[in-house]
């Protein structure tokens, strides 16, 4: 075992319930060494929802929150807004960001809390068997379009942004030191950080996505599909996926600074007896 | 250049060969060992090569490899 995972890992609920060669693993590690870089292992919390990529932070030998489907970041709202000094890491799939849980991501944006969201995009629905996702490519033929699919994919970090996120980035799984720099860069930035991370699902995207099974390959298929922008640009250039930092702006107000200049306010007012 | 201690740990490999892949320097190659789930495992057939990059640690999805 590798000597500084091991430090952070839960080490009786090994091995991960991971498939081999699932990219949830890599996530894990880069989120691992960005913790440890910067030393704030007591002071963070991670929270997930339902889904694969939800059983990355139940490994972690750390504040976590294993929560119901869609609603983690409301869940990391609520957490955030009673323990302003902790740092919040939200880890979450494609099913249940965008999905189901797609109104909390917006209005979570929408306020800027200052939480850090791990998005992790397989492409498909992998736990429950391989069902079409909002992110699946159009033509995709899975369980639930087995004639193609004809939607054309959501783009995570483009709603993200236009909801008002104000740090966002998107790299894939095969840029684990960029991933690992992105990381450390939302958990510092004060406000709302969207991270998005293309990953591989070697059982059911290799099975209807990228007819292609082994964990490297599929890894190469992703990268090769990106490409490296330095602004953010909506359209997709040369048809591939646009990836690196899109967003840091620090000019607008945090949402757990707003409600301390709130409490402050009325902490001058005389209370009124009718 | 000082010789690089690799180390795979065989509890918790699950064989999905990205290090063998990944390793710039091909290090790894599969061994004909398998471990309690029945999987292949990969060795450190060349460890004289080992430039000490650990990408194959930033890669293992199981956190299996030490490299020091």
């Amino acid at each position: 075992m590798n000597q500084l995972i091991e430090k952070y890992i839960k080490k009786d609920s090994l091995p991960y319930i991971f498939c081999a060669g699932c990219g949830n693993g890599i996530i894990l590690n880069a989120a691992i060494h960005a913790i440890d870089e910067l030393g704030i292992k007591e002071d963070t919390a991670c929270v997930s929802g339902i889904g694969c990529s939800s059983w990355i932070p139940p490994y972690l030998n750390m504040d976590v929150m294993h929560t119901i489907h869609g609603r983690a970041i409301a869940f990391a709202e609520g957490l955030k807004l009673s323990r302003p000094e902790k740092n919040i890491i939200v880890f979450t799939g494609d099913g249940d960001c965008l999905a189901i849980g797609g109104n909390h991501l917006l209005h979570a944006a929408n306020r800027n809390i200052n939480i850090t969201v791990i998005l992790v995009n397989n492409f498909i629905y992998g736990m429950t068997g391989g069902q079409k996702s909002p992110t699946t490519p159009a033509g995709s033929r899975t369980k639930t379009s087995p004639f193609g699919a004809l939607d054309e994919p959501l783009d995570g970090c483009g709603i993200a942004m236009s909801a008002g996120a104000t740090y966002c980035s998107r790299w894939t799984v095969s840029h684990p030191n960029q991933l690992k720099k992105a990381i450390k860069e939302g958990i510092l930035h004060n406000g709302f950080s969207f991270i998005e991370v293309l990953s591989q699902c070697p059982v059911q995207a290799g099975k209807s996505v990228f007819q292609e099974r082994d964990p490297w390959n599929m890894m190469e298929a992703i990268k090769n599909n990106t490409i490296l922008c330095k602004s953010w640009t909506p359209e997709r250039p040369e048809g591939k996926i646009p990836i690196g930092n899109f967003k840091a702006d620090s000019e607008r107000q945090e949402y757990t600074d707003k409600i301390k200049n709130l409490k402050e306010q009325l902490r001058g007012m005389q209370k009124v007896t009718v | 250049m000082r010789m690089m201690k690799i180390s795979i740990d065989k509890a918790y490999c699950k064989g999905c060969e990205i290090c063998i892949k990944a390793c710039p320097k091909s290090v790894f190659a599969m061994s004909e060992e398998r471990q309690s789930f029945g999987s292949l495992i990969p060795y450190p057939a060349k460890p004289e090569k080992c430039v000490g990059c650990k990408l194959c640690e930033m890669l293992c999805p199981d956190g299996c490899i030490n490299i020091e």
